[in-house]
Order: C-alpha cells, then sequence, then structure tokens
C-alpha cells in the first residue's frame, strides 16, 4: 500500500455519486443519520482527558460498559480496533471501515458513533457503550428480543451494529413512526437484507421499551 | 429400515412451524464469534501487498525495509521479480507482525519497481471497443429452428439493448482466515461456506496431507457464492506462522482488496430481437449477448436463454466473453440466472409494449414455453393480485403529467437446488442427551435451525434438549453450502440418521412395552405403543434401557438418490410497483411483490427471511451496485463502501412474500430457498421503471444519471 497505490484508488469515480451526498443534495435526507451524528461528535468532542501523542503506543484508557480499561495503544488506533484487538470486544465489526456501513455502531456519551471513525484517544474520558453492554447477563436486551423475534438477522455480521444504533435510535424516540425507523437506521447496511425483519423489530422493541 | 418419509403436514410438531432461529440471541446480543473475531494467544496480524496496476510486470521487489521494522515477524514475496499481475489488487506480498498498524508500515516499506504494461482496457460494455482491442472471444452460434423464416412470417418484430454489470460479492465479513500451527497441525479457523472442504484445499496448496488441518467455524458473515476456496491468503497466512514458529496469524482482506479480487459477478450485455404474431405469442428469438467474468473470460451461460420461456420454437443465440484485466468471477447466488433473466424479461416486456398489450397476458399466453406452465400462470395471477394489477396497470409511459410517474413490471426465474450429499451422525446416549452433527455451516440461512427441527420431529424431542454440532471437519463430511443444495442435504442426513438411531432404540425398550419395534413410536417426549398411549415409557426411562454404550447412527443423503424427501426445480415471479421523479430521475420502490414456489417448508419463518433479503439484494442490483472500471487504467474506481452502493432500510419499499405451502407443492419434499427468489427482482423492477417513464433504461443500475440520460434521448429522439 505505497502512497502510489492510495493515490491512484481514491480518485472518486467519475459516474458515481455518493449516496448521501446525494440525498443530502436534492433534500431526501435518507440514511443521513449516522454521518450527521459523526459530524456532530466531531464537533462537540472534548479534548482527550490525557495527553497522548506518538509515534509509538501511548497509555489510554477508556471507559466501557461500565469498567475502565487501561491499555498502549499507537494514536492512529481507532476506536473499534482498540475495542476489538486490544479489548476483545468484538461485537462491533470492522466491514467498511470508512465510516459507511454501521458495524462498528457504539454509543459515545449517549450518542451512536462509528467506532471505525474515532480514534481510541479521543474516546478517552467518554462513555463508551458497546453491544456487549446492553444485556445484563444471560437477559438479552429489550431490541435484542425483539430482533431474535422477527428474525431481524441472517449472518448477524451487521447485526450487532444495527442493535447498537436502535438502541440509540429509540433513546431519543422512544414512540417512532414506521417512517422515522426508515429514516434513522439509514446509516446501517446489511448484504443478507433483513431490513423487513428490522423495521418490525425496532417498532416492536419501542413498545416493549416503554413498557 | 425405518420409513424416512416425512410426516403428513398436518401430522407435523415442529418442522412447518415458524421456529425462531436458535443462534440469533447469540449474534444479536453480539456474542457470535466469527473468524474475524478470533483472537488467539500470541497473534501476529497478517496484511497483503497488492497490485496498484492492474497490468504490470515485477521488475524488482525489495522487502528489507520492511522487514526491518521492529515488531514485524515475517514477509513472503508472491509475486517475485518477472511475475506479470493481471488484475489490480493482484497479491504481491504479505506480512506479519505483533500489531496491525505496524503490518501496515511493513506493507507500505516493500518497494516495488513496477514496468506498467500498456494494454488496452476496456470497459466490458463497450462492445466494438473491446473488439477493435482484440478482446474477444466468441463462443459460437447456436440455432434451433427457422429464425430467419420466423423472423420473416412474424407479425411484430422488436428489438433492444439491454446490459448489467458486473457485481462483487461484497460480504460484510471480509475473506480471510485466522489460523495457527501445532507442529505438523494447524488449526484453522476461515470464514467460509465449506466447513468439511475448505481443509483440504488449503491442504492441497501447502502439499500437507489434509489430515493435518483442523478447520472450525461457528458463524460466518456472508459468502453468497465467493467463499468455497481456502484461497492464496490462507496460503500466505500459513507460511508467515509457519515461519515465526507457529504463532496464530489473522489476515483478512482490507475492503478494497475484499471488493478487487475476492469474486464478482459476469457482467451480461446484449441485443435481442423478438418475432411475434399480434396476439403476443412469441415465434423466434434473435440474442447477440457479451460478457466479462474477468480475465479467463466466459462466466456467463447465455444458451439459458430465452430463459424459463425456454421452448420458443425459432432461436438464434450467440454469445462472446470480453477478456478483461479485472480480478476473476466467482459464484454469486443463483449464477447466471439474474442476468438472463432480466434480458429476458426486458425483451418479453419490450415487445409487449410496442403490440399495446399488457404484459401480464403476454408472460402468460407464452407461458406453454415454459417447462411448468401451470405454476407460472397462477404464480403471475398471484403476484398481479398483490399489486392490484389490474387497476394499477397502465400502458407504458401512460402515468400522468405530474413528476412522479408509477409503473409496475414483472420478473421470472428457476432454479433447481436439490441437495448436496451429507452425512449427519446421530447419538443417543443412556441419560436421555441427543447429539447430531454434521460437517455443514450456517451462513445465516437457518440451516442450524432447521437440523434441529428436523431431529426434534424424528425424535420426538423437544429442539432445546438436542445438541447440535456444526461448523468442524472433524465432523461427518457435508456438502459446500451453495446452489440451495444445503436444506436438502442436511435436512435428508439428518432424517435418516435420527430415525436410524430411533430404530435401535425401539430395540433396546420393545421388550419392556411388550410390542415389536416395529410397532413404536416416539412423540412428545415418549416412546409408545402406535396408537395406544398407555403403553408408553418417558424418553428418558427408554434411554436407561440401552445399557452403558450410547447408540450412534448415520443417515447420508446421496445427491445421485435423493429419493423422496428433497426435490429441485421452482419457479417464482415477482412484480415490482415504483414511482419514479422524471425531475431528479430518483426510482423509489413502493412494494415488491414475490410469489415464490416451494416444495416443504421446514421453518416458514426462515423461509420468508430468504425471500426477504433476496429482494433486497435484487434492489440493491437493480437500482444501485455496479463495478466501476476506469477505461484508461483499468481501475475499479468504486472499490469501497461509500461508492460501491448498497440499499439501506429506507431504499426498498415494502416487500411481499407469498409462499405456497400446500400439500400439493409439499408433498414433493423439501426445496432450497437461497437462489430462486433472487433472480426475478432485477427484471421486475426494470420493467416496472420502464412502463412508469415510458422509455427503456437499457443499462442497469437505475441510477439517477441514467434515467435522465434515457428521458433526455427519448426527447431528442422525439424532435
Amino acid at each position: 500500500m505505497g502512497s502510489k497505490r492510495d493515490s491512484d484508488i481514491q480518485k472518486k469515480p467519475k459516474t458515481g455519486f455518493s449516496r448521501r451526498g446525494f440525498m443530502r443534495g436534492v433534500g431526501l435526507g435518507g440514511g443521513a443519520i449516522g454521518t450527521a451524528l459523526l459530524e456532530k461528535e466531531a464537533v462537540a468532542a472534548p479534548p482527550p482527558a490525557a495527553a497522548a501523542s506518538g509515534p509509538g503506543e501511548v497509555p489510554i484508557s477508556l471507559w466501557v460498559n461500565g469498567k475502565e480499561h487501561k491499555l498502549n495503544v499507537e494514536p492512529r488506533v481507532t476506536l473499534l480496533d482498540a475495542l476489538r484487538d486490544h479489548l476483545s470486544y468484538t461485537g462491533a465489526k470492522r466491514v467498511c471501515d470508512r465510516g459507511t456501513c454501521g458495524a462498528c455502531t457504539v454509543i459515545l456519551d449517549g450518542k451512536a458513533v462509528y467506532a471505525c471513525s474515532v480514534l481510541a484517544i479521543d474516546a478517552q474520558g467518554r462513555k463508551i457503550q458497546t453491544v456487549e453492554g446492553l444485556s445484563q447477563g444471560s437477559e438479552l436486551h429489550p431490541v435484542m428480543k425483539a430482533f431474535v423475534h422477527h428474525d431481524a438477522q441472517q449472518c448477524g455480521f451487521c447485526t450487532p451494529g444495527f442493535v447498537v444504533a436502535a438502541k440509540a435510535f429509540l433513546d431519543e424516540h422512544p414512540n417512532p413512526s414506521d417512517d422515522q425507523v426508515r429514516d434513522g437506521l439509514g446509516g446501517n447496511l446489511c448484504r443478507c437484507g433483513t431490513y423487513v425483519g428490522i423495521r418490525q423489530a425496532v417498532l416492536e422493541a419501542a413498545k416493549g421499551m416503554r413498557g | 429400515m425405518p420409513d424416512y418419509k416425512w410426516p403428513a403436514m398436518d401430522k407435523r410438531r415442529v418442522m412447518g412451524k415458524p421456529i425462531e432461529r436458535i443462534d440469533g440471541p447469540e449474534k444479536a446480543s453480539g456474542r457470535a464469534k466469527y473468524s474475524t473475531d478470533i483472537k488467539l494467544p500470541n497473534m501476529l496480524y497478517g496484511m497483503l501487498l497488492t497490485s496498484p496496476y492492474a497490468h504490470a510486470k515485477v521488475r524488482s521487489i525489495d522487502v528489507s525495509q520492511a522487514e526491518k521494522i521492529p515488531g514485524v515477524k515475517g514477509v513472503t514475496v508472491i509475486a517475485g521479480p518477472g511475475t506479470e499481475l493481471q488484475w489490480q489488487g493482484a497479491e504481491i506480498a504479505a506480512v506479519a507482525a505483533e500489531r496491525e498498524e505496524l503490518a501496515l508500515d511493513a506493507v507500505r516499506a516493500i518497494k516495488v519497481d513496477y514496468e506498467v504494461l500498456n494494454d488496452h482496457f476496456v470497459r466490458e460494455e463497450d462492445f466494438a471497443k473491446a473488439q477493435a482491442a482484440q478482446k474477444v472471444q466468441p463462443s459460437g452460434e447456436v440455432v434451433t429452428g427457422d429464425p430467419d423464416q420466423a423472423f420473416k412470417e412474424a407479425e411484430v418484430v422488436s428489438e433492444g439493448e439491454y446490459g448489467i454489470p458486473v457485481l462483487t460479492h461484497c460480504c460484510l465479513e471480509s475473506h480471510g482466515q485466522t489460523l495457527a500451527w501445532n507442529g505438523e497441525k494447524m488449526e484453522y479457523f476461515p470464514s467460509t461456506q465449506n466447513v468439511s472442504g475448505i481443509a483440504g484445499d488449503l491442504a492441497k496448496q501447502l502439499e500437507i496431507p489434509a489430515e493435518q488441518i483442523h478447520a472450525h467455524q461457528d458463524h460466518m458473515g456472508g459468502g453468497f457464492g465467493s467463499k468455497f476456496q481456502s484461497d492464496r491468503w490462507a496460503a500466505e497466512a500459513a507460511k508467515l506462522s509457519k515461519g515465526a514458529g507457529g504463532r496464530p496469524v489473522r489476515l483478512h482482506l482490507d475492503r478494497r482488496t475484499e471488493l478487487q479480487i475476492a469474486g464478482c459477478r459476469p457482467s451480461f450485455f446484449g441485443k435481442i430481437k423478438l418475432g411475434a404474431k399480434k396476439d403476443g405469442t412469441i415465434t423466434a428469438w434473435d440474442s447477440t449477448t457479451w460478457s466479462t467474468g474477468g480475465l479467463g473470460g466466459g462466466g456467463l451461460n447465455a444458451q439459458l436463454m430465452p430463459y424459463v420461456y425456454r421452448e420458443v420454437p425459432n432461436r438464434r443465440i450467440n454469445h462472446s466473453s470480453i477478456v478483461t484485466h479485472t480480478g476473476g468471477a466467482r459464484a454469486w447466488r443463483a449464477p447466471n440466472h439474474p442476468q438472463v433473466s432480466f434480458l429476458t424479461c426486458s425483451a418479453m416486456d419490450d415487445l409487449a409494449a410496442k403490440l399495446r398489450l399488457d404484459p401480464l397476458e403476454l408472460f402468460i399466453k407464452n407461458a406453454n414455453y415454459t417447462a411448468r406452465a401451470n405454476v407460472y400462470v397462477s404464480q403471475l395471477k398471484k403476484a398481479a393480485e398483490m399489486v392490484n394489477w389490474k387497476s394499477n396497470w397502465h400502458q407504458r409511459g401512460d402515468s400522468g403529467t405530474g413528476p412522479i410517474k408509477r409503473g409496475l413490471g414483472i420478473g421470472v426465474g428457476t432454479w433447481q437446488g436439490l441437495g448436496h450429499n451429507a452425512t449427519c451422525k446421530a447419538t443417543i446416549h443412556p441419560d436421555g442427551g441427543v447429539e447430531v452433527e454434521l460437517g455443514s455451516q450456517d451462513l445465516g440461512t437457518g440451516t442450524r435451525t432447521i437440523i434441529k427441527q428436523v431431529a426434534s420431529e424424528s425424535l420426538g424431542v423437544p429442539m432445546k434438549d438436542i445438541k447440535l454440532n456444526i461448523g468442524d471437519n472433524r465432523y461427518p463430511v457435508a456438502g459446500a453450502s451453495g446452489g440451495s443444495t444445503t436444506v436438502g442435504g442436511v435436512s435428508a442426513a439428518t432424517r435418516k440418521a435420527t430415525l436410524n438411531a430411533l430404530e435401535k432404540l425401539f430395540e433396546a425398550v420393545a421388550g419392556g412395552l411388550g410390542a415389536p419395534a416395529a410397532e413404536l413410536e416416539a412423540v412428545d417426549g415418549k416412546i409408545q405403543v402406535k396408537g395406544n398411549p398407555s403403553k408408553s415409557m418417558t424418553w428418558k426411562e427408554a434411554c436407561r434401557k440401552i445399557g452403558v454404550t450410547p447408540i450412534t447412527a448415520t443417515g447420508e443423503n446421496n445427491n445421485r438418490f435423493p429419493g423422496g424427501l428433497i426435490d429441485g426445480g421452482v419457479g417464482g415471479v415477482q412484480i415490482a410497483d415504483v414511482n419514479v421523479d422524471v425531475e431528479t430521475g430518483v426510482v423509489k420502490i413502493n412494494k415488491i411483490a414475490v410469489a415464490q414456489d416451494c416444495g416443504l417448508i421446514i421453518n416458514p419463518k426462515t423461509a420468508a427471511s430468504q425471500c426477504y433479503g433476496a429482494v433486497i439484494m435484487s434492489v440493491c442490483g437493480a437500482l444501485m451496485e455496479e463495478r466501476v472500471m476506469d477505461a484508461q487504467t483499468g481501475v475499479f474506481l468504486n472499490a469501497e463502501m461509500e461508492f460501491y452502493k448498497l440499499a439501506g432500510i429506507k431504499d426498498i419499499g415494502d416487500i411481499e412474500v407469498h409462499l405456497d405451502i400446500v400439500p400439493e407443492y409439499d408433498a414433493r419434499g423439501v426445496i432450497g430457498l437461497g437462489e430462486p427468489p433472487v433472480v426475478p427482482g432485477i427484471a421486475a423492477i426494470a420493467n416496472a421503471v420502464t412502463n412508469a417513464i415510458g422509455v427503456r433504461v437499457p443499462t442497469i443500475p437505475l441510477t439517477p444519471r441514467r434515467v435522465l440520460d434515457a428521458l433526455a434521448a427519448n426527447e431528442r429522439r422525439r424532435s
């Protein structure tokens, strides 16, 4: 992956367009929520609790699912890779690694973010919640139960990201309409095609969480 | 020998019920471990250096700087000096390092001097340019009947041009593996559709005995036909691990490389001419088509046309392969079928429009050309009813004056299926425990769940009390999951194994129940005399009579002699209802109606999921997905998920699935549903858009730009 290769490939396609860019451009708004949250995060992020600089590994601490973890990572390591490779929280998946697909979604200070697009050092001092932190022991979170009930998963690789995104969405929209679900979960992609079940599951989970 | 036939539809207690998938909680909670999640003690991180060029020769390669980076534990050269690289993404070298960042540094530190070869790259849709560049390999003409005479006599002739580009698999879990040597033996954790066979494939690459490799896989993140082999990256990971004293190595392709080299689906472009009578009866077919599946050429079977409507009496079929410097084709869910369905159904729809006939009538009128006319006619009518065809259909383009145009379109499909070879081993323990083992895999289709349903139905034991073991090549061999053959293979093998074991249990308890073994049945956790529940014992009591040695039995599905348990060959019809905004070119799916022929359905819930998922894949293919190659450099321009677009939750409209779960079809036995519903959708959507806007958009995906271009071209033709 020399610089030549990078510059060759990162040319934007002549005839392609970004799904989100396009949607934003024409004001349809579909699928933009994940990106929008990310942008907000970037602006709102407080300075890291501990100063960190490279090169080489630096000590950091991450507050994951209510537990503090101390680890050494290079400043270029993403929150996703820190969670997966340094801490063994493998629920968040690496798929696009470019903030498109949402398979790596975690909740950072109450907001859904793409963990592949947040540096681990920037997540210090913030509350990180992963899919592993949503269930209470063996008791599944209502969103997970609804996903199982409506068969909102096939290979399951996008599922943890969807579950976390749905949880964060329902925290902000406890009583969503079907249309709001379609807009609100537009930041996650599935290849097996489980969206029909996911729509039903999120609506059912909303009912369950309202009690 | 037990009577293996399935219980009557109304007698089934577990099969046929919409049971939640048994690994659902594990997946939804994030506990499910995939190949990319496997982290072994002392593990190294592997990474590939791949070709930035579509065609180049390696003059020299220098890995010395890479090897010097602290933490780098191995570098292997795949493409040494003199090697010709035939596509972008071709493997050049591999590295392993203590941390992934260091592996990336090492890859960047490898110096390669390339001789870039001045090739004439072609985009496969450009047949004339491909011909000029001598990149076309014709596969010969096939003629049936007398097409020349038939076209002379035809009352109407309709012609059209159509194209569907190369798609890639874009499996969310990338291709690769984690593996480690332990002496001469290897523990191997691939992401595969082929648990029983993949170790042998890797062993062949490494030139070691297959039994030295132990393959495991609990879950896998999508394959769709691209994950049968071990691939070069497994061999390199194995070498890196060996070179590091057996330390585990995890190596999966990054997204860009996955899109470039881990499989694609051949394109299909061409011209089709149809001759017909005024009443819509097709009398003649002429198609000239081309496709590319990468450098090897070929990859698409044009002889499947006219698709479904096979028996058009007079036909001429010409097909050519275009040779391009791109990564190779792999099987893609229903190989060939979505492409030939799209071209065939588009041509039929254009014929109907030319005749000002209702295409539904034309598809019905010609049903005698299909292998199963009654099935297709009933499905066409059913799907039409589901979209309210009678009141919602209009002549092509007669869709009002406003900017939003609504249209309906039809697509048809078929698939064979049947069942792969599989062996199942069933064990009944003296304590009442039941184990079922197969070297199969659950791709997310629900294989685990349906195996347990079959075992539970056969033994009368609740699903929760059955231990199922799959995903390990030490279990009895089961076929690779491809071609919708898994459900047939594993259900038949499981049925036979469990009934064979049960027969032995009956023999052990016959004396105690005072009836011959053949008179016993297993129902609701009891063994009882048939028709006399008062003479019974509980499952646990019965198992205690076994003695100390468990009962084991195997059952086999032999693909050549499937018996009456499974079958192959289903039809399917889908009708799409779309809105198109002719000012922006945006296509919105309102609804897709699915009328799917099926056999015995073991689990209607996971069966419906297969249909939903397949339709959503068709929406991706019809509206968004496309590999965009640069004609000057042969570079894959959109090899990342922001630009290789998949449909999101908002893009798919409403999907309604009708499965023919009726005794007549149930009697055929189990038939796979992985591929059948992925075939008709693209054709249906394309025809619906044409019906809405009044003009054929020749090449999909139907992006806003293509829709607007087709409308503009039409206006120019008119003025």
